[in-house]
């Protein structure tokens, strides 16, 4: 899958104040709810400036948890083409990276990145929420890079 | 209620109210997948459909097509949240096939993970409730005090949320007595917060005015529709499935029933929080009263390797409700069947009905109050038939539309 958005320079706007959406592509919530402590007081994303976007047509990191189920495959796609540019998608737990235990199941496509492109992932079952603020640490450090 | 013969008017106002979905057991950011349709007239929600499907992953498919050992993991998965549930009924139900039964330790230690668990998913939903009616630093606090309860729950299980604790004949980990005060003293830290988070839902006035008369189910209701857990306890109904089968060693541990009989969003809140508070002190009776000389965890290379046919239900209190397995071996490695009744089916599809007549505004509220699992709930294959109905307002469900329509404090 094509990667439009890396090399035109516009990155850069975003690593001050990335915000997230959050999809859940039929995760088992364990992931989600990591996510959600990254997000609240002890772990506090928001020292990086990361913010959760009210709306995809705001967000600039696309956050896929779940092993990509079907009928939220579409979905997933249908967002990412409403994300605007520069875009970037992250996989947290072991589900969107690979598919994990439901690999082999008739109703998943088990990763994110057979729907869309995926810039880092972060394996895990669930990931910790330590491992999931590295994940966004290290992108936005490449964005600083490019 | 009479929404349906008030409208006189002869076109319905479809609000998009695409609830992608904001409400879970998590934040409400956190999209999970289930979309509720509101149609509603002005403000008033006239009908809710609810459409399901997106979380469907084949588990049930998928434990037969993997052998008796590998389907802990995988039923674990059902739900991040409620894991140590799911697997510790599966575990009961196979051990009824096997034969086999765990020392009075592993009981000990099994009612101690769920029970923690148990904590850290009303203190979970009752975070979101905050988020929902617009208190933001509330919802901050109450999940900065929930890092107490996962950091017991790492002490005794070894991860935070899934861990797999459970295995045939007992418990995957042991504790020692290091492990047992350090989980005293993070105790004692988070009795006080429930409390005065309880206090705080039963004085603030915010959170009295969006809570108190929302969503009312009453007690004939909730037996006719089903609801389970919280939601029907909430109602006057004294179901619990802890106190009436009395499995692991629910039978030794002293705890009560809680019972309220206002039968609205507040009261279901309210269960929740004086379960944590009872969760609180079985936690405490368990780390006092843990059994000492027997061994909890098995040693997993003499685990039987072959399993008699047989069948076998086995049911727990999940946070949610009544969690039945049903597990069928023909004499194969694998099952072959396993079938999974969680509480949210009942309480999610069963309960459309109820946010008639209410506000727009409230059906965020009555949706967080049935306390909606949505990963538990789709193992189900629900498949909606009208694809084509979708198709219209593709981007407005998708994106979450709807909250061009709706004040965005309220949406989600």
């Amino acid at each position: 899958m094509e990667k439009e958005n890396k090399s035109n320079g516009k990155a850069k706007i975003i690593r001050y104040t990335p915000w997230l959406v959050h999809f859940n592509t039929g995760a088992c919530n364990g992931c989600d709810i990591e996510v959600l402590a990254a997000l609240t007081p002890f772990y506090d994303v928001e020292r990086f400036g990361i913010k959760l976007a009210p709306s995809i047509r705001h967000g600039d990191i696309l956050v896929v948890t779940g092993a990509v189920t079907k009928k939220a495959g579409e979905r997933l796609k249908r967002l990412y083409e409403q994300m605007p540019s520069p875009k970037f998608v992250i996989a947290v737990g072991t589900c969107a990276c690979t598919g994990g235990v439901f690999a082999k199941s008739y109703n998943v496509y088990a990763g994110a990145d057979k729907v869309v492109p995926v810039d880092m992932y972060i394996p895990g079952c669930p990931p910790r929420p330590e491992a999931i603020i590295d994940g966004i640490a290290k992108l936005l450090k490449k964005l600083e890079q490019s | 209620m009479q929404g349906c013969r008030a409208v006189a008017i002869d076109k319905v106002i479809e609000v998009p109210y695409a609830l992608e979905i904001p409400v879970g057991p998590q934040h409400p950011a956190l999209h999970e997948p289930l979309l509720l349709k509101a149609y509603a007239d002005g403000e008033e929600v006239i009908k809710v459909e609810v459409h399901t499907g997106y979380n469907h992953r084949g588990i049930e498919k998928l434990a037969e097509k993997n052998s008796f050992y590998r389907d802990i993991f995988i039923v674990s998965r059902v739900c991040g949240i409620c894991n140590g549930v799911h697997a510790n009924c599966y575990v009961r139900a196979v051990e009824q096939i096997l034969g086999i039964e765990p020392s009075p330790r592993a009981k000990y230690l099994r009612v101690l993970a769920m029970e923690l668990e148990r904590i850290h998913s009303h203190m979970l939903i009752n975070a979101v409730m905050a988020e929902i009616i617009g208190f933001d630093s509330l919802f901050m606090n109450i999940m900065r005090d929930r890092e107490y309860i996962m950091k017991s729950k790492e002490i005794v299980t070894g991860n935070r949320v899934s861990a797999d604790y459970m295995i045939f004949g007992g418990v995957r980990r042991d504790l020692n007595s290091e492990k047992v005060d350090k989980l005293k003293k993070l105790l004692d830290r988070v009795i006080p917060r429930i409390k005065y988070y309880k206090k705080l839902f039963m004085e603030d006035e915010t959170i009295l005015k969006r809570l108190v008369d929302v969503g009312v189910v009453k007690p004939s209701e909730a037996t006719l529709y089903g609801l389970l857990g919280p939601a029907a306890r909430a109602s006057g109904i004294k179901i619990d499935v802890r106190a009436s089968d009395k499995y692991d060693a629910y039978g030794e541990i002293p705890f009560n029933v809680i019972v309220r009989n206002e039968c609205d969003a507040w009261a279901r809140m309210m269960v929740r929080w004086d379960e944590a508070l009872e969760s609180a002190e079985m936690v405490k009776y368990i780390l006092d009263h843990l059994p000492q000389d027997e061994k909890a965890v098995p040693d997993e290379r003499r685990l039987p390797r072959r399993f008699p046919p047989g069948e076998a239900y086995a049911r727990v209190e999940a946070p949610r409700g009544e969690l039945i397995y049903y597990v069928m071996s023909d004499g194969k490695p694998m099952p072959y069947r396993v079938k999974i009744r969680t509480p949210s089916v009942h309480n999610i599809l069963n309960t459309a009905k109820f946010y008639i007549g209410y506000s727009i505004a409230d059906l965020p509220v009555i949706l967080t109050s049935w306390d909606p699992c949505i990963s538990c709930m789709e193992r189900l294959t629900i498949i909606d038939l009208k694809t084509g109905e979708r198709r219209k307002v593709p981007m407005k469900e998708l994106a979450g539309g709807g909250k061009k329509w709706v004040n965005p404090r309220y949406s989600l």
